[in-house]
């Protein structure tokens, strides 16, 4: 009996702790977000919050929805596996919306540059050349559709 | 706005993919999509690659990347005669402009491009501390931005370099695989926008996805297969010199 | 930037800060296993150091967390640590490593200790002070010989718990690194027991520093037998976390594996002051060299207690400069093993120098504060005494 008098302070000091789990496991449950688990080890919710994400390049299967012409043309020449907007860009809010949001004309002299200028690194069957030795002055585009680029001397597009 | 029957035929698909997108809100609720029945992966095939960054760019529009961070980016390599071991690398801004005339002679040269390798043993999702970056069901390593501490630790787990510190959100980042867009019947802005198909995205659950038959007829490689993290991005034609 | 990076590795994610928290934590281990040589190995001539090595524990302790809250993008969600912990993490686990040790060992131990003198305290003051040592009591006011036995014996016990957990605290921090296996240079078996060894040595020049420097400010006596086991203490495990070190750089010098080159480079370019010159020479051989010295050859006490002061300092500064060689030297090379990098050190940046020095130096007036409230002398501190008076 006097021994557990001794520890009487040890049993006051076991008490504090033992409150001290208690809060914290109901801090716990009151505070830890409700989807945490519902997949795995996670928020579930992120999941949800990640795909809600908006789109901004619209797919070539959107572009071509509207445009088949143009797939048409694409379809027969070297440029038939270029998706649209690799050379236009995002277009989802122009899919969204095409009355009101128009695309902007890429940059001829920047754009087909970046694909055909000559790189060793690049596989050597791949068409590319010196542009300025090629070009001489002249925008790409005077000799090349761009959706067919097979070579023409004629107009543009 | 007065539509005859021509038009309303052409705008009838176009409708139909957006009343997907209005209606995909959750990987259950997109149309079609269980989580468990796709495992994703991607090809690379180095043959192929042009170092245009068009893929670099796509992906920064995408999903708004900051300037001088990437979530994929592309480098050049140089490998002169015997000497795999000592290649000489360079990436000018992640390769997002495309790559200057470099005044190298001769060699082995070629373009890799790089992203997140979505582990199935990923070690950047063994060490967050808190849950934040995980796993999805169908095998896409991501972030849950809002529950990230900004430890930084997984930043220093990953083997290949992918993450990356978001210098506004203060939290980590890196490619999500586009899971927003390919969980809605896309590709991601990579492969979309990739003009030579250097750049697959894959479904190794799905039998008929070509993955499958090209895996068996060509020589493929991970990057780092001795870290054994799993990775799921495959490599057609990878060099020995690739680091 | 030289060579090549990959371009998301050119900036430096872990700090100066980073390479606080293991210093700090180190010392609170090294510290409290000092103070466990008297309480468990019944070794008294360190006895006078005693409770100051707990408390200095404490400090240390206390301000431990603190870079890492400044490091943190969010820390305001570092609760999430303890609510979802990810098992598999290193990091989440030692949230609970560090409540542990700080709960159930440090302030347990500190407690115990002095809990007759707070008693004491508690029954002869009034006011403010009075109610704080009160609470302190949690009520009980039993110091009768029985009640203090029991304290004797729940302390033994509690030290031979908190060794291990001491090991356990900063052991974590090198497997934190060391099981990173995508890091060459923190990548190895031996991280765990290097980042231990370590902490004991500068845990223990802490607190032969802490004890010089409080006995020349109370104008007391410094006991020599004192001074003398704890510098044999320091040379040993010095000895020891030495080699352990040598091993590990002949293991790598030899064995050439692909990340040699790379980090052998950065070593002789990049690491050069902060590796060779701080952490090898100025950091270890020198106080090896002086507390050999102090084995071997007979010294006046005088002289005895500048080369042990000194032999202390700079066994801190070469602690210091080892986890900066891990922490920063880590992030200095590329892991393409092709390129390097440098550390922007700002001065007022919240992750600067300045919170850095700050942080350093907090510690030593938390625990002035903490020597004020829990004096760990009888003789000249008034608190005690007055008590001890009326009693």
């Amino acid at each position: 009996m006097s021994k557990f008098k001794d520890s009487a302070h040890l049993i006051r000091l076991a008490g504090v702790f033992v409150l001290g789990i208690i809060a914290f496991v109901v801090l716990r449950a009151a505070v830890i977000p409700k989807s945490f688990g519902q997949y795995g080890p996670y928020r579930g919710d992120a999941l949800r919050e990640i795909t809600s994400r908006p789109i901004a390049f619209a797919g070539h299967e959107t572009c071509e929805g509207c445009h088949p012409d143009v797939l048409e043309i694409k379809s027969k020449g070297a440029h038939a596996h270029v998706n649209c907007e690799s050379c236009h860009g995002p277009q989802g809010k122009h899919a969204d919306d095409p009355a009101s949001v128009k695309p902007v004309r890429p940059e001829v002299a920047k754009l087909c540059v970046r694909c055909h200028a000559e790189n060793i690194a690049k596989p050597s069957g791949f068409p590319q050349v010196n542009a300025k030795e090629h070009a001489q002055g002249q925008q790409c585009n005077t000799c090349h559709k761009p959706h067919s680029p097979g070579f023409d001397a004629g107009g543009k597009k | 706005m007065n539509l005859n029957r021509r038009q309303v035929l052409m705008l009838l698909p176009a409708a139909a993919v957006a009343w997907d997108f209005l209606v995909a809100g959750t990987p259950e609720d997109a149309p079609n999509y269980k989580m468990t029945e796709h495992w994703w992966g991607m090809l690379l095939d180095i043959t192929k690659c042009i170092g245009c960054g068009s893929c670099v760019r796509a992906c920064a529009m995408e999903n708004d990347v900051p300037d001088g961070y990437f979530r994929t980016w592309v480098e050049r390599y140089h490998v002169d005669d015997w000497h795999i071991e000592n290649p000489s690398v360079d990436s000018p801004n992640g390769g997002k402009d495309g790559f200057p005339a470099s005044d190298v002679k001769g060699g082995k040269n070629f373009f890799v491009p790089k992203l997140c390798n979505h582990c199935t043993d990923s070690p950047c999702t063994q060490v967050c501390p808190v849950g934040a970056t995980f796993h999805s069901p169908d095998g896409v390593v991501l972030i849950d931005q809002n529950y990230c501490l900004g430890c930084r630790y997984c930043i220093q787990a990953c083997p290949y370099g992918c993450r990356f510190f978001h210098p506004e959100k203060q939290v980590a980042e890196k490619c999500t695989l586009c899971y927003h867009r390919i969980t809605k019947g896309l590709t991601t802005a990579c492969c979309e926008s990739c003009p030579t198909g250097a750049r697959q995205l894959a479904d190794l659950k799905n039998p008929n996805d070509p993955i499958h038959a090209f895996l068996k007829s060509h020589t493929v490689q991970v990057l780092k297969p001795h870290l054994a993290t799993g990775a799921k991005m495959f490599y057609n034609g990878l060099d020995g010199s690739v680091r | 930037m030289e060579g090549f990076m990959y371009p998301n590795e050119v900036e430096l994610q872990w700090s100066v800060l980073i390479v606080l928290y293991p210093f700090l934590t180190g010392l609170v281990a090294g510290a409290f296993i000092l103070a466990s040589l008297e309480r468990v190995f019944r070794v008294e001539e360190v006895k006078p150091t005693y409770r100051l090595a707990l408390l200095t524990a404490l400090a240390f302790l206390i301000v431990a967390p603190l870079p890492l809250q400044l490091h943190l993008g969010h820390p305001e969600r570092s609760l999430e640590m303890y609510l979802t912990p990810h098992r598999a993490s290193a990091m989440a686990m030692f949230g609970f490593v560090y409540l542990w040790y700080l709960m159930a060992v440090l302030l347990l131990e500190i407690w115990l200790d002095y809990r007759r003198d707070i008693v004491l305290i508690a029954e002869s003051s009034s006011g403010l002070k009075g109610l704080f040592y009160r609470l302190l009591t949690l009520g009980s006011h039993d110091i009768s010989p029985g009640a203090l036995r029991v304290d004797d014996r729940a302390g033994w016990i509690i030290t031979l718990i908190g060794i291990p957990s001491a090991f356990l605290l900063h052991g974590y921090v090198g497997f934190i690194f060391g099981s990173v296996k995508a890091n060459p240079w923190w990548s190895t078996p031996l991280m765990p027991v290097v980042f231990l060894f370590s902490a004991m040595v500068s845990g223990i020049a802490l607190v032969l520093l802490m004890y010089m420097i409080t006995s020349v400010i109370r104008r007391t006596a410094i006991d020599i037998r004192c001074l003398d086991a704890i510098g044999k203490y320091l040379f040993y495990t010095f000895v020891i976390d030495f080699t352990l070190e040598m091993l590990d750089l002949i293991h790598r010098i030899y064995e050439a594996d692909e990340s040699f080159r790379s980090l052998d480079f950065m070593v002789h370019t990049r690491l050069f002051l902060s590796q060779i010159v701080m952490q090898i020479f100025v950091g270890t051989v020198a106080p090896l060299a002086l507390l050999a010295i102090t084995q071997l050859v007979r010294l006046s006490e005088n002289a005895l207690k500048r080369t042990y002061a000194l032999a202390a300092v700079l066994t801190l500064i070469g602690i210091f400069a080892m986890r900066w060689n891990v922490v920063i030297g880590g992030q200095l090379f590329s892991k393409s093993f092709l390129g390097y990098t440098t550390y922007k050190l700002d001065f007022i940046t919240r992750e600067g120098l300045l919170p850095a020095i700050i942080l350093l130096v907090l510690p030593l007036f938390i625990l002035y504060v903490l020597i004020k409230i829990l004096p760990p002398w009888h003789e000249g501190s008034t608190a005690t005494a007055q008590a001890e008076q009326i009693n």
